[in-house]
């Protein structure tokens, strides 16, 4: 018989439904994406740690979990909400279900709950802390909640870096034998395909840890420095800040997601929480040079004030939703990012050529 | 691009397979987006049941033929500066590239917008197609055109069986099959080959058995792509889309294939350079990344109205503002009204679509699915599992006691798989669900339909729900987990030994209700502005009970035989009067197609079946507490409509209009005798009954031949004429086995000519806008007899006689609202004649938009009204019949049989037909003359004619063929007319229909062209008539005229010979002003 759970948040608001994978309780911040597919790629995304997170989609797991879709080695969020998991998935890549999956890397999960009423509270309400468990009333619940520290009072990206250096291996579809350029990716909770399509781009790719310091990074003579996304308040990073502004000038620099905020702290500017966030595979983001639109996989809890923004750094790309700023890019330098991500996994991959545009600046950088 | 000042919009023509109300509804929103940016709009649709045609939705509009003739003169007269050709299907995509070749649209300097003239040559060229895709590096399956026989075996011997054979340039796969053997491949390809306007087929490898996929595109001209949705079907690939159950999104596909194949369908919209939506197949390896591009449609499609209703994006009113040069983020999205059209929708709930098959009225088609459309309509549903919204997409077929647990009792089941009939056919769904409850694994069946178990496992998790109902007590939480996985209050009684009302009962003393979610596009990302709702078993209800005055307009569900888009067009025009009436209106439907589910056509649209259960769980959901629950209106939706009248006033719901009480009274057939008798209206002599011995009693008493027909069906069903007590007891054997409980009614059939009323009244006046009277006699069913407008020859006596029973009848049955009454005159034999009533049904019937439209009263919009309150007289009509328009308007039915194999196309008194036009002049020929060629079944001036004629209608016609003759055609006939036809020393040409027997046979020279008309009547009854079926069958597959009622031939010899000249092409309320603008 399946153990009833609830989900209880932080207004006091809470919602009755059933246990999946880990029965322990689990906490973080709710957050919901609206992604229709990839939820394998979700769950191992570092980008949520500290978060519980519930797709928007009703029917998760219906094609199990496979060994090609881990953006990161493990599991990265806190809980897992949805209205139905597959128990009975189907794909000739299917490994295990997402109840193995889940019970494997001990992560709770609660099913059968509305999770649209959910993101109607969310989204009203703005994003709140949230606690699983299965053996407490939501009083209870809600009593230990708020013994809690809160999610945006918490450095998560030195939990999700790595901590050691490594390089990536050559894709078995690498366009060339030599090495084009040599990437270092600073690690603040990178996903893997971000390495994955620079390696297929022929690039030799190193990660460093998020804190290894600008000496450390040029020291691997590297032709461009990538800085990844990675969850949490980019406010509390004033060490990854520090590095970045030893960074400037010296190296070509691409910012994706927090990556971006970085940047824009780096040179001055102020980032701020968005209410909701944006999570999802469906945000028009436009280029403000080309009036084009892209269609964007987004992931972000934050995002930089552009009436902060200074020395020579400018608003590249604004998201049509809200015209928070998407992309940033600088004057002179050959520095650019974007809030989205350009490495997809999940959502749509129109936004890949992003990598290649940043190996041309690189190109043209080094006078090739 | 500089925005065109002037656009010409081609619609889709009538309503036939695979090509239904989903044009009306794109044709519809194209022209309110023109409007709203400022674009004159010029409409040309030969189909007058649609919204798109009415005055007020197109600046100008033409119902006129879609022929290359016609509207190079529209475009002459109306100088558009451009043409969108990619709202009206097939129809107006072929019809624009012939206008193109025609040199028209240079000689009047017309721009293709949205999809360049060359893009749909490549996109229907399959080599230019193949071509295309390979270059840009999109893998396709290997294949060859052919224009013979020859080509395609050489073709043939390159790829090896199975092949699929797909021909060009033909509408729902007309023609097309997959070929598993050398005699399939022959058939096939000879068929394709004559189906295809451009003799050419494509003969493709088949991967049979893969995931097929679908996905909606669109494209602005700066490059910018989105999709609005995929869709997978459940029955994998080699069943038509139209034909597959469909669901949205995609359920099994990993966010890489997901992504892989959208990413591939960007690229192919690009590379053609479409300007707006755009539909794309692939065939997706199961065990693999491998795929192939099948098909691309550079249109709007019936898939992208299903992806509109689906996701709640208005695929063809962005793809309209496209065309004229909008981009995707200068379009609002009209859902949220706080974001743009530049995004991809968001789903949080699973849709499921279903085709409507029209087996249930062709019992003798052939039910094997394949690559040629068979459906006639669809129904959707939305819920937050997969199960429920299969069952309630179920729910929503409306095939009476034949939900989920239906079994047919002459399925032999057994053990082992292969006993359960799991080929495609539209039972399929059914005999899994059989195979399943008889402990056939979820392995055997994927091994036999190669359905992806995912899907199968849901199946099997209902029965597993099925099981537990019949199992285990029935506990709150057993029954709402049975809610929740979409079963009805019905189903839970069956399975649980209970009413379904009891069900109810229990349901509402433990609190379970329905709440309702919105369709948003958003996933509740953003607060949408749009009330477009579906129900679920869930915590959080969003659908609020609307306060202000309001009124629930029931709708009528999927297009079938019978019931079809004229419901949808009433439906929609009462939502509008009731909004220009100070009414909020709700609508209830299931038809993804239509207009009425558009989510701006009414203030509040509940996408859900049209069963009992879900309209009163609508209705207690808007009832706010204390209050009485809004009041429905239930005569625009059909039959469907109408039979909620008892069971909603029954469970003390209000109606809006005639009470069920009125319904009844015209329904059952002893009452309404007893009612026409005290009225003094006469009606042929006949009576219900419910024994064989009474039948024939009454049949004996009233005379042979009669008509017999079931009580309480739509669309003539099962209904014939027959001549003698033999006859008759066949077919009440028939009739027993197909319905209990009501009675079988058998009347005196009368051959005489068929007159219809459609008319209103508000209890004080009655309003008859016009007469129509039929070409055939009746025995044709009204809904495949050719109607004119006006009366032309009627008498003034039976004018005034038919009128004064329609206001008799009308204030007699206290008819509130609607009403349709048809007449049939008899001559008196003493120079006179009577008139007897047929029917009366009081509710809109298929003519409405049709004599709305001619007559230029809105109908249903003074229906509505009156329902309302206002009489007809403070609205300004009066008692009688409105005075003549000085036009002829004739409405003619266009059928699908080419779709249908197996199907016998002769006209009888059950109606076969699967849409209309209408042909609109001063004269009765030339009218007739357009309506014939908008059906396709016009003759030409010249040709040869085949004649085979029943003997009982041998004397008749020979004045008919005397007529041919003198106009010059040559005669071909079949012995016995042959024979008559000599004696009146007229040239003819004997030509055997045995077919055995050697050649040229009548077959043969249909075959061959050398037929351009067929008259062929047939003695009646049901007895298949093994040589007629075949020629009938012939003409069908060579698309030559096939008239079976020699008054339809009559009509197409006077329209050849005196109407094809001298037509008018005329915006349509021109005709109504004598010809003023």
């Amino acid at each position: 018989m399946t153990k009833k759970a609830i989900l209880a948040l932080e207004d006091g608001s809470a919602y009755q439904g059933y246990t999946f994978g880990s029965e322990a309780d689990a906490h973080g911040e709710v957050v919901f994406n609206t992604s229709m597919t990839g939820y394998q790629e979700m769950l191992t995304d570092p980008s949520y740690a500290g978060q519980i997170v519930v797709p928007t989609y009703p029917l998760i797991g219906n094609y199990g979990i496979n060994e090609h879709d881990f953006e990161s080695k493990k599991i990265q969020v806190r809980g897992f909400v949805v209205r139905e998991e597959c128990l009975e998935p189907n794909h000739y890549l299917n490994g295990e279900t997402i109840d193995e999956f889940l019970k494997e890397y001990r992560i709770p999960g609660i099913y059968g709950v509305d999770t649209r009423a959910i993101t109607r509270k969310l989204r009203s309400a703005g994003v709140m802390m949230g606690i699983i468990t299965s053996d407490k009333t939501p009083d209870e619940a809600l009593t230990k909640l708020k013994s809690l520290p809160s999610y945006g009072a918490l450095d998560y990206v030195k939990e999700v870096s790595t901590q050691t250096p490594y390089d990536w291996p050559p894709e078995p579809d690498k366009k060339s034998a030599e090495a084009l350029y040599k990437v270092v990716v600073l690690d603040c909770g990178l996903k893997f395909n971000i390495l994955r399509i620079l390696s297929s781009l022929g690039c030799s790719v190193t990660a460093v840890p998020a804190t290894t310091s600008a000496k450390e990074i040029l020291k691997l003579k590297p032709d461009v420095i990538l800085l990844s996304p990675g969850p949490g308040d980019p406010e509390l990073l004033d060490y990854i800040v520090d590095t970045v502004r030893e960074l400037i000038g010296k190296k070509p620099i691409m910012g994706i997601c927090l990556g971006s905020q970085l940047i824009s702290r780096a040179f001055g500017a102020k980032t701020f929480k968005l209410k909701f966030g944006h999570r999802g595979g469906n945000h028009p983001v436009k280029d403000l040079a080309d009036g084009r639109v892209h269609i964007t996989a987004q992931n972000h809890g934050y995002a930089t004030d552009p009436d902060t923004l200074k020395d020579g750094l400018e608003v590249s790309h604004i998201n049509l939703n809200d015209g928070t700023v998407e992309g940033l890019r600088h004057k002179e330098l050959p520095i650019f990012s974007i809030q989205y991500h350009s490495e997809a996994s999940p959502g749509p991959l129109d936004n890949t050529y992003l990598f290649e545009k940043f190996l041309k600046m690189v190109k043209a950088e080094k006078g090739d | 691009m500089p925005k065109p000042k002037k656009v010409l919009i081609i619609g889709s023509g009538p309503i036939i397979i695979g090509q239904a109300a989903e044009f009306d509804y794109a044709g519809t929103q194209a022209c309110k987006a023109m409007r709203e940016e400022g674009v004159t709009s010029v409409l040309v649709n030969s189909n007058p049941a649609t919204i798109m045609t009415d005055e007020d939705i197109a600046d100008t509009v033409y119902i006129e033929p879609l022929t290359v003739e016609v509207v190079a003169r529209i475009i002459e007269r109306e100088r558009p500066d451009g043409l969108l050709p990619t709202l009206g299907g097939q129809t107006g995509l072929n019809l624009a590239v012939d206008l193109a070749n025609a040199g028209v649209l240079e000689k009047y300097k017309v721009k293709s917008l949205g999809t360049p003239i060359e893009t749909i040559r490549k996109a229907e060229d399959r080599n230019l197609f193949k071509q295309l895709l390979m270059d840009i590096g999109e893998p396709v399956p290997e294949s060859a055109t052919a224009s013979t026989i020859e080509q395609a075996r050489e073709v043939l011997s390159k790829i090896g069986l199975p092949v699929v054979i797909r021909p060009a340039y033909t509408l729902g796969g007309t023609g097309g099959g997959m070929a598993y053997t050398r005699g399939d491949f022959e058939r096939i390809v000879r068929g394709g080959l004559a189906a295809s306007p451009i003799h050419q087929v494509l003969v493709e490898q088949s991967v049979v058995g893969w995931k097929e996929i679908e996905y909606e595109v669109m494209r602005d001209g700066a490059d910018n792509c989105i999709t609005v949705c995929n869709m997978e079907n459940i029955d994998p690939m080699g069943i038509h889309t139209g034909d597959s159950i469909v669901v949205a999104p995609s359920q099994t596909l990993t966010n890489k294939e997901y992504q892989m194949l959208r990413s591939a369908s960007l690229k192919i919209i690009r590379a053609l350079g479409i300007e707006g939506g755009c539909n794309i197949q692939f065939a997706l390896d199961p065990k693999s990344r491998q795929y192939y591009v099948i098909e691309v449609n550079p249109r709007v499609s019936r898939s992208s109205a299903l992806a509109s209703k689906a996701t709640g994006y208005p695929i063809a009113r962005v793809a309209a503002k496209i065309a004229i040069g909008k981009r995707l983020d200068e379009i609002p999205n009209a859902v949220t009204q706080k974001t743009l059209a530049s995004f991809e929708p968001a789903l949080d709930y699973v849709v499921v679509k279903i085709p409507r098959w029209p087996f249930d009225k062709f019992a003798s088609g052939d039910r094997l699915l394949g690559t040629q459309m068979k459906a006639t309509g669809e129904v959707m549903a939305i819920d937050r599992c997969f199960e429920a919204a299969l069952q309630k997409a179920v729910r929503s077929l409306e095939f009476g006691k034949r939900t989920l647990l239906w079994e047919d009792p002459k399925w032999a089941l057994r053990a082992n798989a292969s006993s359960y009939p799991m080929e495609a056919t539209d039972l399929r769904l059914w005999a899994i669900m059989a195979a399943l409850r008889r402990g056939i694994s979820v392995e055997e069946i994927h091994q036999q339909t190669m359905i992806d178990l995912w899907f199968l496992n849901k199946l099997e998790n209902i029965v597993g729900m099925e099981e537990r109902l019949l199992s285990e007590p029935l506990t709150p939480e057993l029954l709402r987990e049975a809610k929740r996985l979409g079963f009805s209050d019905e189903q839970v009684g069956t399975l649980a030994d209970r009413l379904p009302e009891q069900v109810r009962e229990l349901r509402h003393g433990w609190d379970i209700r329905p709440v309702y979610k919105m369709v948003d596009t958003c996933a509740a990302e953003f607060d949408a502005a749009t009330p477009y709702f579906y129900s679920s078993y869930e915590q959080e209800n969003e659908a609020r009970a609307i306060t202000e005055p309001r009124a629930v307009v029931i709708g009528s569900g999927p297009i079938r035989i019978g019931q079809g888009i004229e419901f949808d067009y009433c439906s929609v025009h009462s939502a509008w009067a009731l909004q220009q009436s100070g009414f909020k209106s709700l609508m209830i439907n299931s038809n993804p197609e239509t207009v009425s589910t558009d989510f701006d056509t009414s203030d509040r649209l509940y996408f859900e079946a049209l069963d009992e259960e879900s309209v009163r769980d609508i209705l207690e959901n808007e009832r706010p507490t204390g209050d009485s629950s809004a009041p429905s209106i239930v005569q625009f939706g059909g039959q469907t409509a109408i039979n909620l009248a008892q069971p909603l006033t029954r469970s003390g719901m209000g109606l809006l209009g005639s009470s069920a009480e009125v319904i009844d009274l015209a329904e059952d057939r002893r009452r309404f005798e007893s009612f026409l008798s005290e009225l003094g209206v006469p009606q042929p002599p006949g009576a219900g009954v419910t024994s064989v011995d009474e039948a024939l009693k009454i049949a004996k008493l009233i005379g042979y031949p009669v008509l017999v027909r079931p009580s309480y069906v739509l669309g003539g069903r099962a209904m014939e004429i027959v001549h003698n007590a033999g006859e008759l007891l066949r077919y009440l054997k028939l009739a027993m086995e197909l319905d209990t409980g009501h009675p079988v009614l058998i009347d005196k059939y009368m051959e005489g000519k068929e007159v219809e009323v459609d008319a209103i009244c508000d209890g004080e006046t009655v309003l008859i806008p016009g007469i129509m009277e039929h070409i055939e006699r009746a025995g044709v069913h009204s809904g495949d007899s050719m109607a004119v407008y006006p009366g032309v020859n009627l008498t003034e006596a039976e004018t005034e006689t038919i009128t004064s029973y329609t206001i008799r009848i009308g204030l007699g049955l206290k008819v509130n609202g609607l009403m349709n009454i048809q007449f049939v005159i008899m001559p008196n034999g003493n120079g006179g004649s009577s008139v007897y009533i047929l029917e009366v049904n009081p509710r809109a019937s298929r003519t409405v938009p049709f004599i709305s439209k001619v007559t230029g009263v809105p109908m249903v919009k003074v229906a509505t009204k009156v329902m309302l309150g206002k009489s007809l007289k403070e609205q300004g009509y009066e008692t009688g019949l409105r005075p003549r328009q000085k036009l002829v308007a004739i409405k003619a039915p266009v059928f699908s049989m080419s779709k249908l194999t197996g199907v016998d196309t002769y006209l009888g008194p059950e109606m076969k037909s699967t849409g209309e036009v209408m042909g609109i002049d001063y004269t009765f020929e030339a009218a007739l003359a357009k309506a014939l060629m908008a059906a396709g079944a016009n003759l030409p001036t010249q040709g040869t004619m085949l004649l085979s004629i029943a003997d009982r209608d041998k004397p008749e016609a020979l004045s008919l063929i005397r007529k041919f003759a003198a106009a010059g055609y040559k005669l071909y006939a079949t012995e016995g007319t042959a024979a008559m036809i000599e004696a009146a020393e007229l040239p003819v040409k004997m030509i055997s229909k045995k077919l055995s027997e050697g050649h040229p046979n009548i077959v043969d020279i249909i075959n061959d062209g050398t037929v351009s008309g067929i008259i062929n009547t047939t003695t009646g009854g049901r007895i298949p008539l093994k040589d007629g079926f075949e020629i009938r069958r012939a003409a069908v597959e060579k698309r030559v005229p096939c008239f079976t009622s020699l008054d339809t031939a009559r009509a197409a010899l006077e329209a050849a010979i005196n109407g094809q000249q001298i037509y008018s092409v005329q915006a349509f309320p021109e005709y109504r002003n004598g010809g003023a603008k």
